[in-house]
C-alpha cells in the first residue's frame, strides 16, 4: 500500500445520484412452514423461494439475492440453480448470490456458473462474495476454518482476474495455477458487478476498495451507525487504490406485514428460536422481548414493521451509512410461504416507492 | 513485574496488537478515555495506516515490536488461530491482555486449545510464560464495546470480568476498563477466568455488577 490520502472527503462527495437508489431482497432459503405450522420439506421450499422471485420481479423489486447455505433450516447450497429457474420466468429483475462462499468454492466454477446466469437472464446476474454467517461449508468440502482468510484473500484475488474476462494468468496456493487461461462463458457486456459482504473487518473493507469491488454491509445486529466509519474507509481505499468510486449496499433481516403489530408478532418466535439454536454453537446471547424491540427500533438492525416503518428505517439508514442500496433478508425459518409472498408484495408495492419518496 | 513500570502520575500506555475486528474497536476506545495507543498488524504498519486512520484516528500504526517495547500493556487482539504461530519473545515481559476465545465451530478445531483441562487464556499464559496475562474484553461483542459505555455510577453501567494470577495485572487492567466505561468484577486467576468463556455464565450477556457477581456465584456453586 501507498500513503494514505490526507483528504477526508470521500471519493464520491459532491456527485450526488451517481449511483442509483437500488432496493432488493434477499433470502437464505428459509425452510417455509404449511398453514399447519409443518415444516415443508426442502424441495418444498426451494420451490416457494422460485416463486418468492418470481413475485418479487412482479412486483418492481430490483434485485433478488440468495445466499448460500447448508443447514437443514436454510437448505440452499445452490443458489445459482434457483436464480436461473427464476431468470426464465422473468424479465426485469437482477439476480444474485446473497453471499456466495467463495473462500470454500472454486472461484472459476463460481465465474462460470454466474456468467452462464448472467447469459441465461440476459445480463441480469451479480455476485456478492464473502462467508456469511455460514461456516457448514468449510468442512462439508474439505477446508479449514482456521485458514478463511488465506482461502478468501487468494481466491478474491483470482475472481478479481476472471472478472475482467481476459485469459487469465494466475498462481496461488489455493487451487491449480492458470495460464493464460481462456475462461469461458464469456459475459455480452462485460464484467457483471461484483460486491463484497463484510460483516466487521476492516480488512475486507480494503481487500474489497483494493479490487475494485462494491462493498455490502452486512448489519445483522446493534446500532447500525458503527457501520458508518466502514463506509469512509471504502471510500479512502478506493481513492487510495487508484480505483473508481463505486456504491456501498446495506444488507440487514426484518420482515414486513400489514402493521407493526402483526410483523412483530409473526417473525418474533422464529427469530427467537433461530437464534436460539444459533447460541449454542456460536455463543450469542439468546434475545429477549427487551432486546427485541430495540433490535427492532430506530437503533437496532432489525427491519420489522409495516411498510411505513420499514421505509422510514431503511431511509434513515441508507442516509446515515451514505449508502444507495438496500438489501432486505426477508423470511425466518418457520414463517408460511404466504407471510413471505405478503412480505414480497409489500415491499415492492408500499415500502420501496416510500424509500424512493423519503430519500428523494 | 510490569506494573511497576510506570508510574501512577501517568496514564499506561497501550499497545493494540490485530486490526481485525476487535483491534481498532478495542484502540479507539482507550484513546477516547485519554490513552496513548499503538496499534501493530503483522507487518508493516502502512499497510494498516488507513484503517487506523479512519477507525482509530489518533492511534499511532507500528511495527508490534516497536509498539510493544514502549508500552505497559498489550492487548492481543489477533485471531486465535494465529496464536500458534505467535512468538511469545515478543511481548516477555509485558503484562498482557488476552481478548481471544477458543470457538471450534467459528475458527475451527486447533491442537493447542483442545487441551480441555485448561481455559483459553490458561493456554496462552502457559505459552507466554515470561508475561503476566489478564483475561478480560472476550465475553462481550467487539460490535458492543463501543456502544455499552457507561459513565461512572450510571445504573446502566454494564460490567466486565478481569482475570489473572496476578493481583497487580487485575488492578492495572480493570482501572483502564473502568475509565473505558465498565465496572470491573474481578477474578483472582485465569482457572476462575473460564467462567467469562463462550458458554459461561456472563458471556455474550449484558449485566451489571451484581448481576455478574450472582450470575458467577450461581454457577460456581
Amino acid at each position: 500500500m501507498t500513503t494514505a490520502p490526507s483528504s477526508a472527503v470521500p471519493a464520491s462527495a459532491g456527485e450526488p445520484g451517481q449511483f442509483p437508489l437500488v432496493l432488493g431482497l434477499d433470502t437464505f432459503g428459509d425452510l417455509t412452514h404449511d398453514d399447519d405450522d409443518r415444516a415443508d420439506t426442502h424441495a418444498q421450499t426451494i420451490r416457494n423461494v422460485v416463486e418468492q422471485g418470481v413475485l418479487a420481479d412482479h412486483v418492481g423489486v430490483d434485485f433478488f439475492g440468495i445466499g448460500e447455505h447448508h443447514t437443514d433450516d436454510f437448505p440452499m447450497p445452490a443458489a445459482d440453480v434457483v436464480l436461473g429457474t427464476i431468470a426464465g420466468r422473468t424479465t426485469r429483475i437482477r439476480l444474485g448470490s446473497a453471499v456466495t462462499v467463495l473462500s470454500s468454492d472454486d472461484p472459476v466454477r463460481v465465474f462460470q456458473r454466474y456468467s452462464t446466469l448472467d447469459a441465461i437472464s440476459g445480463g441480469r446476474a451479480e455476485v456478492i462474495l464473502g462467508r456469511g454467517s455460514s461456516t457448514e461449508s468449510f468442512p462439508l468440502f474439505g477446508y479449514g476454518l482456521a485458514d478463511y482468510e488465506d482461502l478468501f484473500e487468494e481466491k478474491t484475488h483470482l475472481f478479481a482476474e476472471l472478472l475482467k474476462g481476459g485469459p487469465v494468468t494466475w498462481e496461488g496456493k489455493t487451487r491449480a495455477p492458470l495460464h493464460n487461461q481462456d475462461v469461458v462463458p464469456h459475459t455480452e457486456s462485460g464484467p457483471f458487478p461484483a460486491w463484497i459482504g463484510v460483516g466487521g473487518s476492516p480488512q475486507s473493507v480494503i481487500r474489497a476498495a483494493h479490487y475494485g469491488f462494491s462493498l455490502m454491509l452486512a448489519i445483522i445486529g446493534g446500532p447500525p451507525a458503527r457501520f458508518s466509519p466502514f463506509s469512509q474507509l471504502f471510500r479512502q481505499a478506493l481513492e487510495k487504490f487508484g480505483q473508481d468510486p463505486r456504491p456501498v449496499g446495506v444488507h440487514s433481516p426484518g420482515h414486513v406485514a400489514a402493521t407493526d403489530e402483526q410483523a412483530r408478532e409473526e417473525f418474533w418466535p422464529r427469530y427467537l428460536e433461530v437464534i436460539r439454536r444459533f447460541s449454542k454453537t456460536r455463543g450469542f446471547a439468546i434475545p429477549t422481548k427487551e432486546s427485541f424491540a430495540h433490535e427492532v427500533g430506530p437503533h437496532g438492525a432489525l427491519y420489522v414493521g409495516s411498510p411505513e416503518t420499514v421505509a422510514q428505517k431503511i431511509a434513515a439508514n441508507l442516509t446515515l451509512l451514505d449508502a444507495t442500496r438496500f438489501d432486505l433478508k426477508y423470511g425466518m425459518p418457520g414463517l408460511s410461504q404466504q407471510a413471505l409472498m405478503t412480505n414480497i408484495e409489500l415491499y415492492g408495492t408500499q415500502v420501496m416507492p416510500r424509500v424512493h419518496e423519503l430519500v428523494g | 513485574m510490569t506494573g511497576e513500570s510506570w508510574s501512577s502520575t501517568r496514564l499506561p500506555r497501550i499497545a493494540v496488537l490485530g486490526s481485525g475486528h476487535v483491534g481498532p474497536v478495542i484502540a479507539r476506545v482507550a484513546l477516547e478515555a485519554g490513552y496513548q495507543v499503538a496499534i501493530a498488524a503483522s507487518g508493516d504498519p502502512e499497510k494498516i495506516a488507513l484503517i487506523t486512520q479512519v477507525l482509530a484516528p489518533g492511534a499511532e500504526p507500528r511495527w508490534a515490536a516497536d509498539a510493544v517495547k514502549e508500552a505497559d500493556i498489550v492487548v492481543l487482539a489477533i485471531p486465535l488461530h494465529r496464536f500458534a504461530g505467535f512468538d511469545p519473545a515478543l511481548v516477555a515481559g509485558k503484562l498482557v491482555v488476552d481478548t481471544m476465545n477458543y470457538w471450534p465451530p467459528i475458527d475451527g478445531v486447533q491442537e493447542m486449545f483442545e487441551d480441555r483441562r485448561y481455559g483459553c487464556s490458561e493456554i496462552v499464559s502457559q505459552r507466554l510464560v515470561r508475561s503476566t496475562v489478564v483475561k478480560t474484553f472476550n465475553h462481550l461483542g467487539y460490535h458492543e464495546l463501543e456502544d455499552e459505555r457507561r459513565p461512572m455510577g450510571s445504573p446502566e453501567r454494564r460490567a466486565l470480568g478481569v482475570a489473572s494470577d496476578d493481583p497487580v495485572g487485575v488492578d492495572v487492567v480493570a482501572g483502564v476498563i473502568e475509565r473505558i466505561g465498565y465496572d470491573t468484577v474481578r477474578l483472582d486467576s485465569l482457572i476462575a477466568g473460564r467462567l467469562l468463556e463462550p458458554g459461561g455464565p456472563v458471556f455474550g450477556v449484558s449485566l451489571s455488577r451484581p448481576e455478574f457477581e450472582l450470575a458467577m456465584r450461581v454457577e460456581a456453586a
